[in-house]
């Protein structure tokens, strides 16, 4: 508004008439005031929390995990760029979550993939898995995982190969060996410590990541900064996570040990494969679990207890991927079924009884 | 711990614009607008005609039904015409303009100081021909809700001191500067309702409001001041029941299906008012504030006088002013037009600048991260009625609780989308029936 319609504004008062044109009031609907929060923020919040289990990928496998992280990330902002320039949508490239699709597939995947292994998963996880069904906020599947799932279908012999992490910068030809699960399943727990020393030692290293696996799902300690980051923002809640794990260790500890029940070590479960990057930064992707918080409890128990069945019953040494997969088709049921309580509702339940 | 509801927010509260200026009388308009419907409920008949004198204070809208409320005349002087002119939601509404004579001549009034002593139903009546409605917003007539069915015994009182809509700091003025009429009206409305026991809830963050309220209440065992945990929004009926007397008013139910009935502070005046002088309803204090005013102020302004004057006594705008607000910013209507009258619902006009301002077409898709389910009042999913509203399934809307929803736009203040979830209610409440 310019000065001139103020002083008029200031001298209309008694006469109706001479401030007829207040056309250049903005007029909207209620409620006028916002929160600051946004789409965007939150999305780049959850790529900053993923800075520390970045670096430390970095850190272990070299040169070449930070090309796959790169390749990933460049490839689903194109994948979502020329989608939407080709049907004539508006650009959301710089919310981030196309972004955040590719930096969680990258840490998804081992470093000793070939470059296409990264363009053809953030092409399938952003233009057929988000875009094909309406873009963010209407797919059904995490788009980083079913990028994971449909690379780990089509490339199996790839997406197995494990680099041993070298923590050098320089070393470009790490030997290839098996990741702690691979070992589990196959060799069994003995042979594990034998590898790692002690159980101590295996707890350890995998706490801090020096293991083989997916680049950001090895250390599990800078994983969980970025999660105590996201818990204090708010930008998640403990249901999702506590729920996942929870179930998961009962499970662990009650089937997981070789021969008899209540023998298995829930410990190494928790800390070993993808289970907490899948956890704090998979499951609980806003669009494909419940919103209901008492669903998200239910969606968690399921992902606990389906990684376990996997890891212990199935032909793959992880599941965390396949049953946060699985899990998503339940969400929409599952919200369904968890409706919020409305206010005062069961007070009339009461009543007529 | 204190006392809430579950759900709401905390939006900045920007009271400390206005709530230091103590109220002061606006100046006198030269000419009044005084709308035949300031209510909820059937809309007066003018009971005046042009060219004659009125004093302040006669009738001019006669009600019409028992959902209905007489309003006066609130200067002295000529009816000039009678017509359609705008409200502030820019809805057209039968009028009477008077031509102020500066005169200030009232009509009898009488001070009764033994008012307390006068039977409910005299009471009632006197409330009834103030032409009381509640002042909070909703301009609900006070005597129908003062006028329970037998069969709904009324227990608790409970005066609404919450205030919750950030920049409103007329209630908070009443409260600091008026608190022995806030206790004299409350027994009215105890002794017209017939109740033992009344609450007045005021939100923490006026902690000299409930200290001042409780001393003025100290000879009053049977009125108890309550704090209450600072949220948006607490001063909606229902969840003020839930805070302040621990229950809950179930859905599509009323107040006085839990025995109780909520007045504001500004009525609970009025009605002091009324049962002691018989003064109609014919000013209020409205907060004017925002940004983009010169200099916030709580003013006692006569119904009937025009927003521009006030924001003209009031410094008029900064540059940058945008937006006009008549109430409050979460639950207001923004203005088209300036020259629309003060009614007995409006409890503050905010001008507020552009910056900050969304746009509400600029909004992006429901990314269901479930913000608007937990600032939910009700324990709705406003993400759910918001979708199915934009699809146009709007019977499904129904299924979730689309018409629980009073409309407070707590889920998009939250909303990261930006998404006029509100809005999308709207819509869809008026394309089905309840």
């Amino acid at each position: 508004m310019s000065d001139q319609d103020i002083s008029q504004v200031k001298k209309g008062g008694a006469m109706a008439a001479e401030i007829k044109d207040d056309s250049k009031l903005i007029v909207s609907v209620s409620p006028h005031l916002r929160s600051e929060e946004s789409t965007s923020r939150i999305m780049w919040s959850v790529n900053a929390a993923l800075l520390p289990a970045t670096i430390m990928s970095v850190y272990f496998f070299g040169p070449s995990a930070a090309m796959v992280l790169a390749v990933s990330i460049v490839a689903a902002l194109l994948s979502e760029y020329l989608y939407e320039k080709a049907l004539n949508k508006k650009i959301t490239i710089s919310d981030g979550s196309a972004f955040l699709t590719g930096l969680l597939l990258g840490l998804n995947l081992p470093s000793s993939v070939p470059f296409y292994i990264p363009v053809v998963g953030s092409v399938v996880a952003v233009a057929l898995t988000k875009q094909l069904f309406g873009g963010l906020g209407f797919n059904v599947f995490n788009p980083a995982l079913l990028g994971r799932a449909f690379l780990l279908l089509s490339f199996p012999k790839l997406m197995t190969i494990w680099k041993a992490p070298t923590a050098a910068f320089i070393a470009m030809d790490a030997k290839t060996t098996a990741t702690p699960l691979g070992i589990l399943k196959e060799e069994g727990m003995n042979r594990l410590l034998e590898i790692f020393g002690n159980k101590l030692n295996l707890y350890v290293d995998l706490l801090f990541g020096n293991r083989a696996g997916s680049l950001g799902e090895t250390s599990a300690f800078a994983l969980l900064i970025g999660a105590a980051f996201l818990l204090y923002r708010g930008y998640i809640t403990w249901h999702i996570p506590v729920s996942f794990l929870g179930s998961a260790a009962i499970v662990a500890w009650i089937f997981g040990g070789q021969g008899a029940l209540f023998a298995g070590d829930p410990i190494l479960h928790l800390l070993s494969g993808g289970i907490i990057l899948g956890a704090f930064f998979m499951a609980t992707d806003y669009v494909t679990c419940p919103t209901v918080l008492m669903g998200q409890v239910i969606f968690g128990i399921g992902c606990g207890c389906l990684t376990m069945l996997i890891r212990i019953k199935g032909g793959y040494p992880e599941g965390v991927m396949f049953a946060i997969l699985i899990m998503n088709c339940f969400s929409p049921l599952i919200d369904r079924g968890f409706r919020s309580k409305v206010f005062g509702a069961v007070k009339v339940k009461e009543a007529k009884q | 711990m204190p006392l809430t509801f579950k759900g709401g927010i905390h939006p900045p509260d920007k009271k400390e614009l206005a709530k230091d200026k103590a109220i002061r009388i606006a100046q006198a308009p030269k000419q009044v607008v005084i709308p035949l419907s300031q209510h909820i409920g059937a809309p007066c008949k003018p009971a005046v005609s042009i060219g004659q004198q009125v004093k302040k204070g006669e009738v001019v809208g006669a009600p019409q039904g028992f959902v209905s409320s007489p309003v006066h005349s609130s200067v002295s002087g000529k009816v000039i015409s009678i017509g359609d002119f705008p409200l502030a939601t820019g809805r057209m509404t039968p009028s009477v303009v008077i031509e102020n004579d500066f005169q200030e001549e009232w009509t009898t009034l009488r001070d009764n100081p033994d008012y307390l002593s006068l039977p409910a139903d005299q009471l009632k009546e006197k409330v009834k021909d103030a032409g009381i409605v509640g002042m909070g917003g909703a301009a609900f007539p006070t005597h129908v809700k003062l006028s329970p069915p037998k069969e709904k015994p009324i227990d608790v009182l409970i005066i609404n001191g919450a205030e919750c809509e950030p920049y409103l700091t007329a209630d908070y003025r009443l409260m600091i500067e008026r608190p022995q009429d806030v206790i004299e009206g409350t027994k009215v409305l105890m002794k017209i309702l017939g109740v033992a026991k009344a609450f007045i809830g005021i939100e923490n963050n006026k902690p000299d409001a409930i200290e001042i309220l409780t001393r003025a209440a100290s000879g009053s065992p049977e009125i108890k001041v309550c704090g209450l945990e600072v949220k948006y929004p607490q001063g909606a009926e229902k969840m003020l029941i839930k805070a302040a007397a621990n229950r809950e008013v179930p859905p599509r139910a009323l107040p006085m299906d839990v025995g109780v009935v909520v007045q504001n502070i500004g009525t609970t005046i009025a009605v002091y008012e009324a049962a002691r002088f018989g003064k109609p309803l014919i000013d209020r204090v409205v907060t004017v504030s925002g940004e983009s005013i010169n200099e916030p102020s709580n003013l006692m302004v006569k119904i009937g006088t025009l927003v521009s004057e006030l924001i003209t006594e009031c410094g008029g705008f900064k540059t940058g002013a945008a937006k006009v607000i008549s109430g409050g910013p979460m639950m207001g209507f923004a203005m088209y037009d300036l020259n629309v009258p003060v009614t007995k619902g409006t409890s503050g006009i905010l001008a507020l600048p552009e910056e900050g301002l969304v746009h509400v077409d600029d909004y992006g898709p429901c990314i269901r991260c479930g913000r608007c389910l937990n600032a939910c009042a009700m324990g709705l999913m406003p993400s759910m009625l918001s979708v199915l509203s934009e699809k146009g399934f709007y019977e499904e809307a129904k299924e979730y609780g689309l018409f629980d929803c009073f409309e407070c736009g707590s889920c998009t203040f939250v909303c990261p989308s930006k998404r006029p979830i509100v809005q999308f209610v709207r819509l869809a409440k008026s394309m089905v029936k309840p």
